[in-house]
């Protein structure tokens, strides 16, 4: 099958290496060494938080080349950097820095309306966010090695991911029970390729890890949508918004790892204090909304 | 039937949990001491070696593996290489040391230098001729101590090595659906 060539091997083979870990936002180098003695298992270089974002508003673009360098200098995990959605110049860009995975974020201001980036032109892997199976699976074909639950990025509320994970995984589980001629019909409704969809079917999961992002802000968070069927999470806002980044960065590393363990929690959850301020997405208008970005 | 753990902190230890099952193991996920007292062998996987070091050091499980270590076969590959070591450059950081290597980390380059290629490992360990070796953010091996034998080579340094009852890979034989590398590691297993 294409997508599972060696090239897709090797790019979904470090998203592999990266599961039960924590990727967490960055915008310098210092907050990247934060990261990384906290246990983070990759960076994301951004130019601002999503928090930030939301609140200066104005077009959120690839972070300065400076501050990306200044980040890969400074750690010795792996470092992901944003792309707009669409925008493969950008892309093409970060490659040739050698980033070692390109998320194309609709937490970015998008680039083209219609079409998302031509992923198997390149070497360097991409993470791409998803709503539910059909835009995951539409992000696979086109070469993403890694899908993400979108949620609402720098909203410090859980509940867009949590709907997102829950949404792709009943998903899942609803093909694995459909006949052959029931698949063809579901691919049509998933406007998604049916070699993907029987994939997809025969297995239960993803032919790519699952991760989750979008509203995590504290360890209980992390172990939820992990328990939910995430493979590992990705940290914006939720770490350098807090007023405790580096006890609430390992908190959550922690959490990622012992997820199914109730008194690890706790431990992780003791020494924290109050989480970055949230808000209630259910009355951000339509426009605010970064989730509905790609397509 | 051997009860082998995977260190599953972090990381890729899923894949070995199949691969060890394929190779005919019992495989279980070890995440305390407690579980280290409950099987015959352990796997540390692929992932980042400096995320399961600081797990490492604070779940206090530093001095229960060295000691697992002293008796017990360890299989690591690629971070779980850099975590029994000796001695780890680029950044240097604390390990295990169970196994005589000196390994420099990241030491191909970054992600777009991770390849596959086929290795032909030595006659004297019983592998397949070929065996396609997946490498990601790779660590190389500069120095082997006299007690570790090379089982195979890429690019002229030492990829698949064994110390005693210890087997280390600098690449991902848990990516690959050939289960050669893990049969081996269970022989060791069951040999004692």
């Amino acid at each position: 099958m294409r997508f599972l060539d060696e090239a897709f091997r090797l790019k979904s083979g470090l998203a592999e290496m990266l599961k039960g870990g924590v990727i967490m936002d960055v915008t310098n180098a210092e907050q990247a060494v934060i990261a990384e003695k906290a246990g983070a298992a990759a960076v994301m270089a951004l130019e601002r938080v999503p928090a930030d974002i939301r609140k200066e508003g104005g077009v959120a673009r690839m972070a300065p080349i400076s501050k990306i360098r200044e980040i890969m200098a400074a750690v010795s995990i792996p470092v992901m950097a944003k792309a707009r959605i669409g925008h493969f110049m950008e892309a093409q860009v970060l490659e040739a820095l050698k980033v070692d995975y390109i998320d194309e974020s609709e937490v970015l201001t998008p680039a083209d309306e219609e079409h998302h980036i031509d992923k198997r032109a390149f070497k360097t892997p991409f993470v791409c966010g998803a709503r539910n199976l059909g835009e995951a699976l539409r992000r696979i074909a086109e070469g993403a090695a890694m899908i993400r639950t979108k949620g609402e990025a720098g909203s410090g509320n859980i509940v867009e991911a949590v709907r997102h994970i829950r949404t792709i995984v009943k998903e899942m589980k609803q093909l694995t029970v459909l006949g052959h001629e029931e698949l063809v019909a579901e691919s049509k409704k998933l406007q998604a390729p049916l070699e993907l969809v029987e994939w997809v079917a025969e297995h239960g999961k993803l032919p790519v890890p699952n991760f989750s992002a979008g509203g995590i802000a504290t360890p209980a968070d992390a172990a939820l949508v992990m328990q939910l069927g995430a493979e590992a999470v990705f940290v914006g806002s939720g770490i350098f918004k807090s007023n405790d980044p580096e006890a609430r960065a390992k908190a959550i590393v922690k959490a990622a790892t012992y997820f199914k363990d109730p008194a690890k929690l706790l431990e992780a959850s003791e020494e924290l204090g109050v989480g970055m301020f949230g808000l209630d997405v259910a009355k951000l208008p339509e426009s605010e909304l970064l989730q509905t970005r790609g397509w | 039937m051997p009860k082998v753990g995977v260190l599953a902190l972090q990381g890729d230890f899923e894949a070995h949990r199949r691969a060890l099952e394929s190779a005919g193991a019992d495989a279980v996920e070890v995440r305390t001491a407690a579980g280290l007292n409950e099987v015959d062998a352990l796997v540390i996987p692929g992932g980042e070696s400096t995320t399961m070091l600081k797990l490492i050091e604070a779940e206090h499980l530093f001095e229960p593996l060295r000691q697992f270590g002293q008796t017990k076969p360890v299989f690591g590959t690629c971070a779980g290489a850099i975590l029994l070591a000796r001695e780890v450059l680029s950044p240097q950081q604390q390990s295990l040391g169970l196994v005589d290597l000196t390994v420099e980390r990241n030491a191909y380059g970054r992600q777009i230098d991770s390849r596959i290629v086929t290795l032909h490992p030595e006659p004297a360990s019983h592998l397949p001729g070929n065996l396609e070796a997946v490498f990601i953010r790779a660590p190389i091996i500069r120095r082997t101590g006299a007690a570790v034998t090379v089982l195979a080579s890429y690019g002229g340094h030492p990829v698949l090595i064994e110390q005693g009852r210890h087997l280390i890979a600098t690449f991902h034989p848990e990516l690959t659906p050939d289960a050669s590398i893990h049969r081996l590691f269970l022989a060791k297993v069951t040999q004692g």
